[in-house]
């Protein structure tokens, strides 16, 4: 009977703190940062766009142009990661830069240069995808289910 | 028959203040360009120094200010009976691969960031208590080797939220000696208050200073009760790592409890860095933190008598990568040390 008392103290000295810890805590400023993702996810496309025009130039077709381009984001993002200033990017620019493919890419690399000093194997390719491997996961995951229910709303 | 040492609750008060005859620092590129640059005995130029890895410099880093503080006291290290040293890293990594090569027989601490005020504590105690003449607090933290342990690769770009806190890349030590063979004015530990593992629920890895601040108001309430001392006793009641946030709710979380301490009350998580110039979101942390302004900027402080009395008040969240991935809330400790500046005095 005393310990449950005692533990009914603890919860609400617990809420008491919940309530004022959250009052101190420094704001997320999440207009700023909604904003600010907004703007440069848009920047990241109209490059991605930019670059479609630029290998379609160099003949490849409308949809093929969409690989290279790819391939040209994840080695900017990569390079960048590369030369320590991905991170400051990241934090100015928040999702803007981290949905696109280019977060992807960081995610991946970063792991890979950090655990470096614990060998090819072990350190980067154990853990190279430490950080993207829940991507990887659950977007097999959910192109399965869709998968599944295209067919299935096919088949009917 | 043995005079009484223990005070209150958690407190014990050594026969003997316990000298500091000396302290080192040692600190990484951003804290050597802080406002308390000047203060720090050596400043790396970057973060790895020429080491071949993160935790390889933070080792060296560590071994550096523990060779600086014997070479400034003049005490060779077959003299020091035991170092207390610590650091942020799973195997107390840093602590134990610099003692490796240093030769003095070694108790590894973990307090997590609280580790600066519980290795002093314990010198003191263990020399108080005739087991030591000499011992060395030594502890260290850096940037690159907590976040890859702690968060995430170091160039990895996520977004952090303000409230979160920059590990301090930076080394302390302290050469403790016994007062009979150490008579002048020096600083001297005179109090040790053994802080309990406080946990109000704070779940967030980079809300530290809120998950800390109830164990730093526990442990100082009960520092203050078990001496019955008065507010003003402390020229600084400085605590380790709360930053910008930690510290505001420790200062209303103390005035609940009717103790103002008003500018004596600061934080070495808010001194080391100037937030609003450099990139440390709410301020500092790490056990170098306390450890790095307390050696370094404080110590000078009361050297120069600018300071007489001055708690030090470390600050530790005891989280793992594991437990808070598993939904386990923050425990947190805090212990303080007393440090006066005086001469040697015997207990009546």
């Amino acid at each position: 009977m005393g310990s449950s008392k005692a533990k009914q103290r603890q919860q609400l000295q617990r809420k008491d703190y919940q309530r004022l810890s959250a009052q101190k805590r420094l704001k997320i400023p999440v207009a700023r940062n909604t904003m600010v993702a907004f703007v440069v996810g848009g920047l990241v496309s109209v490059l991605g766009q930019v670059l479609i025009f630029l290998y379609m130039r160099l003949g490849f077709s409308a949809e093929q142009a969409a690989s290279p381009m790819v391939a040209t984001l994840i080695v900017i993002a990569s390079v960048l990661t590369g030369l320590g200033v991905w991170d400051y990017i990241g934090q100015f620019a928040g999702a803007g830069v981290g949905v696109p493919v280019t977060g992807f890419a960081n995610s991946i690399v970063s792991s890979a240069i950090e655990f470096k000093r614990e060998g090819y194997i072990l350190g980067v390719g154990g853990r190279m995808f430490q950080l993207a491997g829940p991507v990887i996961v659950y977007g097999v995951v959910t192109a399965l289910v869709v998968g599944i229910l295209h067919g299935l709303v096919r088949g009917l | 028959m043995r005079a009484k040492k223990k005070f209150g609750l958690q407190t014990v008060a050594f026969s003997r203040p316990v000298a500091i005859i000396s302290s080192a620092t040692c600190v990484g590129p951003l804290e050597g360009t802080g406002p308390l640059q000047g203060s720090f005995d050596v400043v790396y130029p970057d973060m790895l120094n020429g080491a071949k890895s993160w935790e390889a410099a933070e080792t060296a880093m560590l071994k550096e200010t523990v060779q600086m503080v014997l070479g400034k006291g003049a005490v060779s290290s077959s003299s020091v009976d035991i170092l207390l040293a610590g650091d942020l890293l799973n195997q107390c990594t840093s602590a134990n691969f610099a003692a490796r090569d240093l030769g003095i027989p070694m108790l590894g601490l973990y307090g997590a960031c609280s580790t600066m005020a519980e290795s002093t504590g314990l010198g003191a105690a263990l020399i108080d208590g005739g087991f030591a003449t000499h011992t060395v607090a030594a502890v260290s933290s850096h940037n690159a080797t907590s976040e890859r342990q702690y968060r995430f690769p170091t160039e990895y770009g996520g977004q952090r939220p303000p409230y979160s806190q920059y590990t301090v890349t930076g080394a302390g030590a302290l050469l403790l000696a016994d007062g009979l063979h150490h008579q002048g004015l020096m600083p001297r530990v005179t109090h040790f208050t053994i802080g309990k593992v406080v946990d109000l629920g704070i779940k967030d890895p980079f809300d530290m200073g809120a998950a800390m601040a109830p164990a730093a108001a526990d442990t100082i309430l009960r520092h203050f009760s078990d001496l019955n001392l008065p507010a003003e006793h402390y020229d600084l009641v400085v605590t380790g790592d709360l930053a910008y946030v930690g510290y505001n709710i420790l200062r209303e979380l103390l005035h609940q409890s009717n103790l103002e301490l008003g500018s004596r009350l600061n934080d070495c998580g808010l001194m080391i860095y100037d937030r609003n110039v450099q990139p440390v979101f709410a301020g500092g942390s790490g056990c170098g933190c306390s450890a790095a302004v307390f050696c370094g900027y404080l110590f000078e402080l009361l050297r120069a008598g600018a300071l007489q009395r001055l708690l030090l008040v470390g600050t530790g969240a005891l989280l793992s990568p594991t437990t808070f991935q598993q939904g386990e809330t923050i425990p947190c400790v805090a212990h303080a040390v007393a440090i006066e500046m005086c001469h040697d005095r015997m207990a009546e």
